[in-house]
């Protein structure tokens, strides 16, 4: 009876020590994205990046899914970001292996939502303590990095896309993808586990760009002289998806619904922009959509907040004061 | 036991319900702002939501407190150790309405709405405001500190006159 007990009681301490990286928090993830060099008053990762405003124009095709009132047919204007990976603010655009776009609705006061994509559609990696083992073998060096994606074979949809990945001439010509799954939830409380991506409208070579801050400067001359719009889409998941595993992307024969057009009007250097006060955790949700027990998606809250919170603190005591953007 | 030597009922459940919602709170607050696993968000919803309970509580329990009558510390005390005392326990209170009035208004300025068990939603600020932000950010957690090293003294003190004083007022409380 005893042993009985004892098996019970620490059978799970063992299998939690058996399997899986050692668990890291939120303090060591920050820690090791900021790296040796400090930036006071710029993020932790995506640290480089420009505002952009508009407005999101909803075609109603979601309602029936999702009653968040964004999904109305109208518009709901916007504060976003475009931003490349990295902790540098001053880092060279076309450097960067990923592009990103997040986006802030303050629909009302009890409604907001916030979202971060990314230019990948799946992760390596599927839980934070791992991606955490990852970004220390890219510290790391190639070798490093090769022998991390030999020993995590989940990392293989994610090789297919890099390896196949063209990088376009304009943050306006590139694909941003949730990466991570959510529930829609309808006025039934009916939930439909979806990702998304912003698909854009326009292709654009990678022609001859040199500027460290060729990508800002393009796409604020591209919304100067006009609008650049994305399509909304996104692919609803079938019983057999598994939302929560964000290294595997889903068939393409899923059903696809285009939401509306995402319509970028305006673009403002970040430190004079609004875009830079915002976490832009993908956590902030309005009624109707609910997040997923995706690893990385949970992980992803406490990380923001924690590297907000630093920030945030620097920018308190003056750190920012008398820097424009560049 | 005559009226005054103890706590009313209601004192003492208002008492001991917030003492384990409290510790609890600040058991869910220091794990949640460290941890990566699933349950962070859930943890971190429930944190906010208890933490509006909280402000409910104490303002009753204020209401409540003036309204009784306290039983008296033990003559035994001199007067400065009274004053300490009672000092200590209004710094408690302004404790309990500080952490999360400062939680809520964190929240506000960062532009989060507080959703509340699902059945409403606390408003927060349309345009973020990151230097509020920061300042309630970190007040909140140097009085979380501060409510930490109250509650510790509040607690020596109880023992201390239980077991070393051996009076009447930690009973006067159970
Ligand atoms: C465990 C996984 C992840 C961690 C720990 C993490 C961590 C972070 C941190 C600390 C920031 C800076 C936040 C700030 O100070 O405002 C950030 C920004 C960002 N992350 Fe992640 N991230 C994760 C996964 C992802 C994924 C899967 C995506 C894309 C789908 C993503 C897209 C972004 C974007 C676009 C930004 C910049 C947002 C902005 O413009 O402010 N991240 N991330
Ligand atoms: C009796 C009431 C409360 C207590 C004792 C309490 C305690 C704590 C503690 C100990 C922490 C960790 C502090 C740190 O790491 O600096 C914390 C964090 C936090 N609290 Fe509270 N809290 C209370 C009420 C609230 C309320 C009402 C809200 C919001 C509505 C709130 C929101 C938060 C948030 C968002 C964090 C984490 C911030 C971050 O990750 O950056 N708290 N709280």
């Amino acid at each position: 009876m005893k042993a009985l007990y004892l098996t019970l009681l620490l059978a799970p301490a063992f299998s939690f020590s058996a399997e899986g990286p050692p668990r890291v928090s939120a303090q060591q993830f920050v820690d090791l994205q900021q790296g040796n060099t400090d930036f006071p008053g710029f993020r932790r990762a995506h640290a480089k990046g420009i505002c952009v405003s508009g407005e999101f124009r909803a075609n109603g095709q979601l309602a029936d899914y999702s009653k968040a009132s964004l999904f109305k047919t109208g518009a709901t204007p916007f504060t976003g970001r475009l931003s490349i990976a990295g902790n540098n603010p001053t880092a060279p655009d076309l450097k960067a292996p990923v592009r990103s776009m997040a986006l802030s609705f303050a629909s009302s006061r009890t409604e907001q939502w916030r979202l971060a994509m990314n230019t990948p559609p799946v992760m390596a990696v599927a839980d934070p303590h791992t991606f955490y083992q990852q970004i220390q073998a890219i510290q790391a060096g190639p070798a490093a990095v090769k022998q991390f994606f030999a020993a995590h074979p989940e990392s293989s949809e994610f090789l297919t896309w890099a390896g196949q990945y063209q990088a376009t001439g304009s943050f306006a010509a590139e694909t941003y993808y949730s990466i991570n799954a959510f529930y829609l939830v309808n006025a039934d409380g009916k939930q439909q586990a979806v990702r998304w991506a912003m698909q854009p409208t326009v292709s654009v070579a990678a022609t001859d760009l040199t500027a460290p801050d060729a990508l800002q400067q393009e796409i604020a001359a591209r919304i100067a002289a006009d609008q650049v719009v994305f399509d909304w889409v996104f692919t609803l998941a079938d019983a057999t998806d598994d939302e929560n595993n964000p290294t595997k992307a889903w068939p393409d024969s899923r059903q696809q619904i285009i939401a509306g057009q995402l319509v970028l009007t305006g673009t403002t250097p970040q430190l004079e922009g609004d875009c830079h006060a915002i976490n832009f955790d993908p956590l902030v949700l309005p009624d109707g959509i609910k997040a997923t027990a995706d690893p990385i998606l949970r992980a992803r809250s406490a990380a923001y907040a924690e590297s907000y919170r630093r920030r945030a603190k620097e920018q308190l005591q003056g750190a920012l004061e008398g820097s424009n953007n560049e | 036991m005559s009226n005054t030597d103890r706590f009313s009922l209601s004192m003492r459940l208002f008492h001991w319900g917030m003492a384990a919602l409290v510790l609890s709170m600040v058991a869910a607050g220091l794990l949640m702002v460290t941890s990566l696993q699933t349950w962070q968000l859930t943890l971190l919803n429930i944190h906010k939501a208890f933490g509006v309970v909280a402000i409910l509580l104490v303002t009753a329990r204020l209401i409540n407190r003036l309204q009784h009558k306290l039983p008296a510390l033990p003559d035994e005390l001199a007067d400065w150790q009274k004053t300490v005392a009672k000092a200590s326990h209004w710094l408690l209170y302004i404790l309990l309405f500080a952490m999360p009035v400062s939680g809520y208004l964190m929240q506000y300025f960062a532009g989060r709405p507080v959703d509340v068990f699902g059945w409403f939603r606390l408003p927060a600020a349309l345009q973020v405001d990151i230097y509020n932000y920061a300042l309630f950010r970190e007040l909140h957690g140097w009085l979380a500190l501060a409510l930490i090293g109250m509650i510790a003294l509040h607690i020596g003190a109880a023992l201390h006159h239980h077991f070393i004083r051996k009076d009447n007022v930690l009973k006067s409380m159970l």
